[in-house]
């Protein structure tokens, strides 16, 4: 059995450790590997035209679309732009929701989740990274959103502290959205359908007061599309922007944002644990 | 053996199961420091969920292994830090480019932001891709994904990589390629854990080679001791009776390597010179043990594979020796025979 002993190179002890340079604690390199993860997603953002063109450019041109076309048929009780900016900002969210469930979802299929699961880091970071450039794609995205309706005639009349209130709450429901999404990319088995699910998601804004008045909806519609999480959270939009009454409105858009964020932050985190482990 | 080295792999008795399907049964395999070891077996044989396991990604139903010398379960973290994994598919970003997608790889392993771009530059030359180091990767040939890819486990420098099924999809060109990065990277005192469907791969590249199917180890030595013992040149000795065979057998010992009772045939490992086919025939004789007639059988590589499996190993249409795959189980074996009545 001499054949057992055949080397092809030097000796094991001569290989090279791969221990830190610098010695730091374990939060040190969470935060580290998180940082690195969301560069990672904000690149491959850029990288992908056609969904960030989607994901940008999109809100903007359905502004414009129900500003000037269907706008004028519209009687809100107030000019429709101011009428329509809050509504248009969630979907911004809900466009962005479909960029980062295929993300997801693409690492997960991918290899590439097993390269980061076999290497020592927090491969929840992964998902951390893709959320974070969810909602730094949403700054963009809302920014422009709101310089345009500004161009084109709107002017709310928001104090500062109102205006802290509506991006908090914008905050608050970008990363309910984000983590939404982040769920429905780890159940979804391709990318394709991890898209097409939150269409869904895209698809609320629609059914509440963000484009019509509910009350000229027909009255089937009535009850979901005042019940829904999104109605509240542009009723409390609007009257932040627009001195509109809230009422018990901003409670509802904080209960509903915070649900959605604890439920899918909880949800992503044992789906992600239970498929990372096995 | 004289001497202990170091072992790279040590795993006892690893069993796993999905659901009600047996994927591995008590397989244990070790693998010395430094060396190239290849896991060896047809598709379903349990390879990808070996790598996976030794690497941490999966906990054995059963049994223990050790990687670098920590325990796959119980110091998973230390483990990982010595080890790196390349998968099946090119486990890199497209969408980045080459340059970024190792920058990023140095981070994760703590370089720090200078010695990730060192290291990055280096491995670009190493692998021959500083040329396309500014593109996405996207716009990478599958050989030039599969080096990148390969780059990137060594960004940490682990002294253990696994790849799994390294040149499955490329052409024979780009597995020429492969074959020689992963010569290089044994040549500098890496152990190199690959599986591969392709026992030529195997037998190009391997120190040693374990071959499993069903989840069990069915062979293992070096490739010159495989096919010594599976295929190589053997001599089929068809004996008179069950009385001479019984006699042969006893009187061969371990010489022989196939037994089949029922024919009266006898396997004898030989090295295809006439002179030891008379030493044997002379040495029977004077025992009194009646030889009718010898067959001289020289097998393939791949009737090694198919004696030991089962199965026939995958093979490709590029390959110089595709008549063989294409030729069926009873032709394989026997081909290459040669009949003389003593």
């Amino acid at each position: 059995m001499s054949e057992l002993l055949t080397p092809t190179g030097p000796a094991a002890a001569a290989h090279p450790g791969s221990a830190p340079t610098a010695r730091h604690s374990g939060p040190f390199w969470a935060v580290s590997d998180s940082l690195t993860m969301v560069a990672r997603s904000l690149r491959l953002s850029i990288r992908n035209p056609d969904a960030l063109v989607t994901a940008i450019a999109l809100p903007v041109m359905l502004m414009l679309l129900f500003v000037y076309l269907f706008g004028g048929a519209i009687q809100t009780g107030t000019a429709y732009v101011n009428y329509v900016v809050p509504g248009v900002i969630l979907l911004c969210t809900s466009f962005g929701a479909s960029m980062t469930a295929m993300s997801v979802c693409q690492d997960m299929v991918d290899g590439i989740i097993d390269r980061f699961r076999s290497m020592d880091i927090a491969s929840f970071a992964v998902l951390t990274g893709h959320v974070a450039a969810t909602v730094v794609r949403n700054v963009v995205s809302t920014s422009l959103v709101i310089v345009v309706a500004l161009l084109i005639g709107f002017r709310p009349n928001a104090t500062v502290g109102e205006w802290v209130a509506v991006i908090g709450l914008l905050a608050l429901f970008v990363l309910a959205m984000a983590w939404l999404s982040a769920t429905v990319g780890l159940i979804a088995k391709t990318p394709e359908a991890a898209s097409g699910f939150t269409f869904f998601v895209m698809f609320l804004p629609y059914v509440s007061s963000a484009f019509v008045p509910v009350e000229t909806m027909p009255s089937w519609l009535h009850g979901f599309a005042e019940n829904q999480p999104v109605t509240p959270i542009i009723e409390t939009l609007r009257g932040l922007l627009l001195g509109t009454p809230i009422g018990n409105n901003g409670w509802l858009a904080l209960g509903w944002c915070l649900g959605i964020l604890a439920v899918f932050f909880l949800a992503a985190t044992a789906l992600f644990r239970r498929q990372t482990t096995r | 053996m004289s001497r202990i080295r170091e072992l790279a792999v040590e795993a006892t008795g690893i069993s796993k199961s999905f659901g009600a399907v047996e994927v591995l049964r008590g397989l244990s395999l070790t693998v010395e420091a430094a060396t190239v070891f290849a896991l060896l077996g047809p598709n379903g044989a349990g390879k990808t969920t070996m790598i996976n396991i030794l690497c941490t990604l999966l906990r054995p139903d059963a049994g223990t292994a050790r990687v670098a010398g920590h325990d796959v379960v119980a110091e998973r973290s230390l483990v990982r830090r010595r080890i790196a994994l390349t998968g099946q598919y090119a486990a890199v970003d497209t969408l980045q480019t080459g340059e970024e997608n190792l920058v990023m790889m140095g981070k994760l392993c703590r370089l720090g932001r200078a010695e990730s771009r060192r290291r990055a530059a280096a491995l670009l030359e190493q692998f021959d891709l500083l040329d396309a180091r500014r593109r996405t990767v996207k716009t990478y040939s599958g050989g030039m994904r599969r080096r990148l890819d390969l780059a990137a486990s060594l960004v940490g420098h682990p002294s253990v990589i696994f790849l799994d099924e390294p040149t499955t999809g490329l052409d024979p060109r780009s597995r020429q390629e492969m074959w020689g990065v992963i010569r290089d990277l044994a040549g500098s005192g890496v152990t190199v854990f690959l599986t591969t469907q392709y026992l030529e791969e195997a037998d190009q590249l391997a120190d040693r080679i374990a071959v499993i199917d069903g989840g069990r180890l069915v062979a293992d030595g070096t490739p010159e001791q495989l096919k010594g013992r599976i295929a190589g040149r053997r001599l089929d000795l068809t004996l008179a009776d069950a009385t001479a065979y019984a006699a042969a057998v006893r009187h061969l010992g371990a010489q022989a390597i196939q037994h089949e009772p029922s024919t009266h045939r006898l396997g004898v490992a030989a090295d295809g010179s006439a002179g030891q086919i008379r030493r044997i025939l002379e040495d029977l004789h004077e025992h009194d043990i009646d030889v009718e007639t010898l067959t001289q059988h020289s097998a393939s590589l791949e009737e090694a594979f198919l004696s030991l499996t089962g199965q026939r190993p995958a093979s490709r249409p590029a390959d110089g020796n595709a008549e063989h795959g294409a030729a069926d189980r009873s032709a394989g074996t026997d081909r290459d025979k040669e009949t003389a009545n003593v």
